[in-house]
């Protein structure tokens, strides 16, 4: 069985032109043990789908799917509290940028601690220990230190280690990185992404990458998904969707990569013919 | 020669000075330590590097922002020292940059047509309509119409505001052109546009570009000459193809490697690899 199942998801907002459709009848489904690469650029909708699945849409927003089950339970008519019990715990997610979604007025070991606490049955003293065993997970100089430190007294890798080691605090099986290292330099880039995958071996846990860097899902992924402005355009398994992409925007998104240009000129997505009306 | 080398740095250092609370002691945080470099016209000069570097405090110092604490800079072989002379309009017109973000960088309470002509009006005695004429083509050269003379920043996708930024720089007729990391905050196909748009704008203004940036993809892409930078030190400056092609400090290595590929044969090893 899927780990999480979703099939034909519309996510629609307010604004005040209208209603603006954000995703348009995309299905995923990840399986446990499995990178799934969810790849776009921008308005692609590529993070308001999890979103939806973390029930974290704003209050403007609005979803229809047929079917959203993680391990079998409903989500779409679960209740508020019962999916608090599932995220957080089951479901984690790590943000794009490290630095803002910590709480800057808290400590790390209180933030992690909080996790712990919610969904946990750990003593204070046993909370403390686990807090310390997962910031060594995550590969934390001086660990029993860090917990200690605010945010601000941290590098933006060191944040970002922090977010990984609060989303496994509860050994999740699924989890989704959006965007895990867009803000952060290409050797800590290497560092966590080599970290993401090698909790995801032992743990067997599922993992959802959402980037747009097709260097990243060469890197890290089992299967690709390709959005554009809110609609799949292909899925495939990584080595064919590189090797042969059958869908013209994946072959224009791969052709404007400056490593794959032939001549002078990087070819653009304008150059391809699109069915619905090019890039902007 | 030596009438086409239009930058030259000697040694340049700078050092930033702070202190820990009113009588606390000082600290002296040396950012550059020592960087020289020649570039010549026409051509691109690419400074690759983490955070924390140098490569900002390097541009600052180019772009006349912050003088050097020592060492020598020279524009088209006149040696210009900020700290001890005043700037002449002339030289303020022949370095020009543009920065990362296109949407820090531009006043959201400017319209297009001011962001364009106010360098002119700063450095120049054109005439309002001379201005205008002239702001009006960069914007066709930038690949914007004249419909966007006077639309808010706003109103523009972040493509369409680097390329705003570009014909900012490029009103003043520079010369050398510093270019911050002008792509990173962009989407991979508008990345290609821009690139393409650097390119053609090199080609027909002779420009000299010196590209601040950490991704090496699109160094190798862009570049002519290669200078690695790491804390404050220049650890690797050659040729494009010598520095990609056998690359002889440590950290350029390391950085070779941390860079994702993108290609088959990787991820086919990759998956071998793993199964």
């Amino acid at each position: 069985m899927a780990l999480l199942e979703i099939e034909n998801l519309t996510v629609e907002f307010d604004t005040v032109n209208g209603r603006f459709r954000a995703l348009d009848g995309v299905s995923y489904s990840v399986d446990p043990g499995e990178v799934l690469a969810v790849v776009g650029e921008s308005g692609s909708g590529k993070s308001v789908a999890m979103l939806a699945v973390m029930g974290l849409l704003a209050n403007n927003g609005h979803l229809w799917a047929d079917k959203m089950e993680f391990e079998g339970f409903d989500l779409l008519t679960m209740s508020a509290k019962e999916r608090r019990k599932i995220i957080g715990k089951d479901i984690s997610m790590i943000f794009q940028e490290p630095i803002a979604s910590l709480n800057p007025c808290f400590t790390v070991g209180a933030q992690i601690d909080e996790t712990l606490k919610e969904h946990t049955e750990l003593k204070r003293g046993e909370r403390k220990a686990r807090a310390i065993e997962l910031l060594e997970a995550v590969g934390m100089p001086e660990s029993a230190k860090a917990l200690k430190k605010f945010p601000h007294q941290m590098s933006g890798g060191q944040c970002q280690r922090v977010m990984i080691a609060m989303a496994i605090a509860c050994k999740p099986k699924l989890l989704i990185a959006d965007e895990p290292t867009t803000a952060l330099d290409v050797t800590i880039q290497k560092q966590i992404l080599d970290l993401l995958l090698d909790l995801q071996h032992e743990s067997g846990m599922g993992l959802i990458m959402i980037t747009h860097d097709m260097g990243v899902v060469a890197e890290t992924a089992d299967r690709v998904i390709v959005q554009y402005k809110g609609k799949k355009m292909e899925e495939a398994d990584v080595l064919s969707l590189f090797e042969s992409p059958q869908n013209p925007y994946t072959k224009a998104l791969l052709s404007a990569l400056p490593e794959n240009a032939t001549g002078d000129r990087l070819p653009t997505v304008s150059d391809f013919h699109l069915g619905d009306g090019g890039a902007s | 020669m030596a009438q086409d080398i239009i930058l030259e740095a000697r040694n340049l250092v700078r050092e930033y000075r702070t202190k820990e609370g009113l009588f606390g002691k000082e600290h002296v945080n040396r950012a550059l330590k020592g960087v020289s470099f020649s570039l010549e016209r026409g051509k691109t000069l690419a400074v690759v590097g983490e955070s924390g570097c140098g490569k900002s405090t390097l541009a600052r110092i180019l772009t006349l922002i912050d003088p050097a604490t020592e060492g020598e800079l020279l524009i088209e072989g006149k040696p210009i020292n900020i700290a001890t002379e005043k700037l002449t309009k002339e030289m303020r017109s022949k370095v020009q940059i543009v920065f990362q973000n296109p949407y820090g960088s531009l006043n959201p309470r400017q319209r297009i047509g001011d962001v364009l002509t106010e360098p002119l009006m700063i450095n120049t005695d054109m005439t309002p309509a001379e201005r205008r004429d002239k702001a009006m083509e960069m914007l066709i050269k930038v690949g914007l119409g004249p419909e966007h003379y006077s639309r808010y920043p706003h109103m523009f996708s972040g493509g369409q505001r680097q390329r705003v930024a570009i014909g900012r720089a490029l009103v003043l007729n520079p010369s050398l052109l510093i270019l911050d990391e002008p792509v990173s905050a962009l989407d991979l196909s508008v990345q290609a546009q821009i690139l393409n748009l650097l390119a053609d704008l090199q080609d027909e203004f002779n420009l000299t570009y010196l590209f601040i940036s950490h991704d090496l993809s699109v160094v190798r892409y862009i570049a002519d000459k290669v200078m690695v930078m790491y804390f404050g030190e220049v650890v690797e400056y050659g040729p494009q193809e010598a520095v990609f092609g056998n690359p002889q400090h440590e950290y350029t290595r390391t950085l070779f490697k941390a860079t994702p590929q993108a290609d088959v044969a990787h991820i086919k090893a990759r998956l071998a690899a793993s199964h």
